[in-house]
């Protein structure tokens, strides 16, 4: 595979024809396409085929990790019959008529492990499309029916003659042809890509470190900004001095926006400087000022209250009641940092009626909508060029822009001067909210006589991500945040009597979702607590939970396929002296995705404890790359595995307490466990696997814990006695 | 004004001496394969060589790098550079990417100084370097990977 470019084509015609140029840039959805050459043939918005035979795959979904540039190209490749080789990758204008999720309704954005659910059918189309195409298009210049043609790793063939000819040969006379209404898809048996390894677009890249990420954008004349913002949540600038700031060499201007002081710099070293430097008095009159500890206590008195009914099965308080056995337990999950890689920043440059963005761009629509509503332009006058993300995890698709919009206030302050990249640190970033919300749980599980589970009942209590935002109509119903009870109120366990309910009380913490956005808590509670029932009815973990999923094959499919490949029921190897080892399961469907893992604990005399192995097992429907597959479900192990071990976001008085990662401390080689991953068979529908490796990790790990210890952990990040 | 000699070219370069190799790399040379992640010298991802040993761009000032021998990801062709690289496009190592030039030369220089590197010497040597994507296990398996086309 040839390196990729990722420049994408709204910049590229932008930079030739920038002069007075409104909207010109759009593909024309019918025949050839300005952009990439003479003779190249376009015959839809995600293919073009360039008389240099290469084939570029317009990619709608942002790359941040988990593969979307590897993925969406082979949906294309596999019905064209491209020669893996040829394929180019090219990120997506924000265009939501022609880019839109299709399971975001009119929406641009990528999120909720959707990029391969939504674009199965409508990538491998566009690919059957061109096929269809160039075949007639040969048909035509051998004089042969187009039956008799045949496409094979991008070369196409008359075997009866002997003919053949590579797409770039047939690009311009197809170009010329119609684009024909039906085509048909290939059936799973011939597939040829879909199913295998086919090696990731973005490898060569990013080992060579020339893959472009939104902080290594330079536009001529760009100023670096960097912005003071308020301790706490919900301050605002009072007043501020600049006079050290502008004495510092590279600054060029100081000016307030909204969220706070801007300090823009010829390069990061000075506008960081010069910040260092800066006197802000902060206005802290409506600032949000509470502690975890008085948060946390707020809400404990909530878990005494019942809350907005979420699910209700038969009566559960009644069956709890005349239980033979009761078990409860009280959860805490503390407020989590998306923490990528790549801390926050974007590149913008604001004219009078257009405005161009470069960034790893998430959210596309949203953002759009709001950074014209700061500019008093046109959505559309927003042309976003799609950068590779380094990481996100949720944090880039924020329903506010949060900081687009504050770049977009920047270039208003400054008047579009100059463009603007805006740069926050890791302190900024870590200090800037937007965390997986705190939530706790209370779970109450009852068992007959015969120790089967005859209720459940699950109070959970945690703020709305939905509140407030775009997707509020559509995610919360009757007071209902589906995101906050996802993973609990679908409980699938066969248990009569169930009850899910929940409160959403209000905070001046912004929160936003955060890889596998519900089940990163829920998950966690319903596991362990599982888990707990099954001990104390007597019962294995694997078959108690097996007898409760009779109905849902693809849970029951999961976990014994983990269970089974880790060798459940059989002992495990001891540790060396004074260590003690415990095995654990955990089964979880999250984004119509369904993975088991069983995790190997050992526990330290002093407490610690390492995760030796971890089996996965995962269900995501039709594998279109197996090995994507399995890197997703071990990177989300190891994401699931840094907030189990450490994660955690406190506050002080309102403050943020942690701010880099020594105090934010992420997983490190050497606490990574030995991970295999075995992926289901399967005939259905692909769905995600970005996230629903995640959720998994923690529960299996607590459930490890406890058969090593005896010791029941129900508070995140765990912690041994 | 600061003479730097970065993958094998001098520079002269106009900064304030406390400015790190860092930002003098990605905002006046344009060498932006060398990422910043933390600024404290606790993540790795802007892990450049300085006279062949592994350093934090970000905790080093241009100053001290001056006059020395410093190469980054761009410039970085060793023969046990490209059994790293190699092993890392053969294993699809990366997700987002953007710890993966730390990743590749602290690797690099691992092999270097130790052809054949138990899982316990890998752990040693990458701890330093974070991946909030978690490739760790790969990246074990490339560096043993790479150690045998090195062998
Ligand atoms: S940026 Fe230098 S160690 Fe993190
Ligand atoms: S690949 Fe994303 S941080 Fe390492």
């Amino acid at each position: 595979m040839n390196e990729l470019s990722i420049a994408n084509a709204s910049r590229r015609d932008f930079l030739k024809a920038s002069a007075g140029l409104t909207l010109a840039f759009y593909l024309p959805s019918g025949i050839a396409a300005k952009a990439g050459g003479a003779a190249s043939f376009a015959p839809n918005a995600f293919v073009r085929i360039g008389s240099d035979d290469s084939v570029t795959i317009v990619a709608k979904h942002l790359e941040m990790g988990q593969g979307t540039y590897t993925g969406l190209p082979t949906l294309v490749a596999e019905e064209l019959d491209a020669d893996w080789a040829q394929l180019r990758v090219e990120g997506a204008p924000a265009d939501a008529k022609r880019y839109n999720n299709l399971l975001w309704g009119k929406m641009q954005g990528t999120g909720g492990s959707s990029a391969i659910a939504n674009s199965f059918e409508q990538m491998r189309r566009a690919g059957a499309t061109a096929r269809a195409m160039l075949v007639a298009a040969a048909a035509q210049r051998w004089q042969v029916p187009a039956a008799a043609i045949t496409v094979r790793r991008g070369v196409v063939m008359h075997t009866a003659s002997g003919r053949t000819a590579r797409f770039g040969e047939l690009a311009a006379a197809a170009a010329q042809l119609p684009v024909p209404e039906q085509v048909t898809l290939k059936s799973p048996q011939d597939f040829v890509y879909i199913g295998k390894r086919v090696p990731r677009t973005d490898s060569k890249s990013k080992t060579h470190g020339t893959a472009m990420y939104t902080q290594d954008v330079q536009l001529p004349g760009m100023l670096v900004a960097l912005v003071a913002h308020p301790p706490r949540f919900g301050g605002k600038v009072k007043s501020f001095d600049a006079a050290r700031t502008k004495a510092v060499r590279g600054v060029v201007d100081v000016v307030a926006v909204p969220s706070g002081v801007a300090v823009l710099g010829r390069d990061f070293w000075s506008a960081k400087r010069g910040r260092d430097v800066l006197k802000v008095v902060w206005d802290e009159a409506a600032a949000f000022r509470l502690g975890t500890p008085e948060i946390v206590s707020r809400y404990q008195a909530l878990l005494d209250q019942p809350g907005i009914v979420a699910r209700k099965d038969g009566d559960a308080a009644a069956a709890l009641a005349g239980a033979a056995k009761r078990l409860t337990a009280d959860y805490s999950f503390p407020f989590l940092a998306h923490a990528a890689m790549e801390p926050l920043n974007c590149v913008i440059r604001a004219g009078a009626d257009l405005c161009e963005v470069w960034n790893g761009e998430q959210f596309q629509t949203g953002d759009q909508d709001n950074i014209a509503a700061v500019l008093g332009i046109k959505p559309e006058q927003v042309w976003i060029n799609m950068l590779y993300a380094g990481g996100s995890f949720g944090r880039r698709a924020n329903p506010h822009s949060d900081y687009l919009v504050e770049a977009a206030q920047i270039a208003k302050a400054i008047r579009g001067r100059a463009p603007v990249k805006l740069v926050w640190t890791r302190e900024d970033d870590m200090h800037g909210g937007y965390y997986r919300p705190l939530y706790l749980h209370r779970l109450a599980g009852g068992l007959d006589a015969g120790g089967r589970p005859v209720a459940w009942s699950q109070r959970i209590v945690g703020q709305s991500i939905q509140a407030g935002t775009a997707f509020e109509s559509a995610m919360v119903k009757a007071g209902v945040d589906r995101t906050s009870v996802e993973g609990a109120a679908n409980l699938p366990y066969a248990i009569p009597n169930i009850s899910v309910d929940l409160h959403s009380p209000k905070l001046g913490v912004p929160v936003q979702w955060w890889r596998s956005v519900g089940s990163t808590h829920t998950a966690f509670a319903v596991e362990t607590f599982i888990d707990e029932l099954a001990h104390a009815a007597g019962k294995d973990a694997v078959q108690f939970r097996r007898a409760l999923l009779a109905q849902h094959a693809r849970h029951l499919g999961v976990l014994e396929l983990a269970a089974n490949q880790a060798g459940w029921g059989s002992a495990l190897a001891p540790g060396k002296a004074g260590e003690k080892r415990g095995r654990g399961i955990a089964v979880h469907e999250s984004f119509n995705t369904f993975v088991a893992q069983v995790a190997e604990v050992t526990v330290r005399p002093d407490g610690g404890f390492g995760v030796d192995r971890v089996v996965c097992a995962v269900d995501c429907g039709i594998a279109v790359n197996p090995d994507v597959i399995s890197a997703q479900m071990e990177g989300g192990i190891g994401f699931g595995l840094a907030a189990a071990l450490y994660g955690e976001i406190t506050l002080k008085d309102g403050v943020v307490e942690e701010s880099n990662f020594p105090d934010y401390p992420l997983l490190r080689i050497n606490e990574m466990p030995q991970v295999e991953v075995h992926v289901v068979a399967s005939a259905e529908k692909p769905t995600g696997v970005g996230e629903p490796g995640v959720p998994v990790i923690a529960p299996a790990v607590a459930n490890a814990l406890f058969a090593a210890t005896g010791q029941r952990l129900c508070k995140l990040p765990l912690r041994l006695a | 004004m600061l003479t730097l000699n970065v993958n094998g070219v001098h520079h002269r370069v106009d900064v304030a001496a406390d400015m790190p190799l860092l930002w003098v790399l990605r905002d006046r040379l344009g060498l932006t394969g060398t990422k910043y992640g933390c600024g404290v010298g606790a993540c790795g991802a802007c892990t450049v060589h300085i006279e062949g040993k592994p350093a934090r761009a970000c905790r080093t000032p241009a100053s001290a790098a001056a006059g020395k021998r410093v190469t980054t990801i761009e410039g970085l062709h060793s023969r046990a550079a490209k059994a790293v690289q190699a092993a890392w496009e053969s294993l699809d190592v990366v997700q987002c990417g953007y710890c993966q030039s730390g990743q590749i030369m602290t690797a690099a220089s691992l092999l270097a100084a130790n052809p054949k590197p138990s899982d316990a010497d890998i752990d040693a040597a990458m701890a330093g370097n974070l991946c909030r994507c978690a490739t760790y296990h790969r990246i074990r398996a490339a560096i043993h990977d790479a150690a045998k086309r090195l062998a």
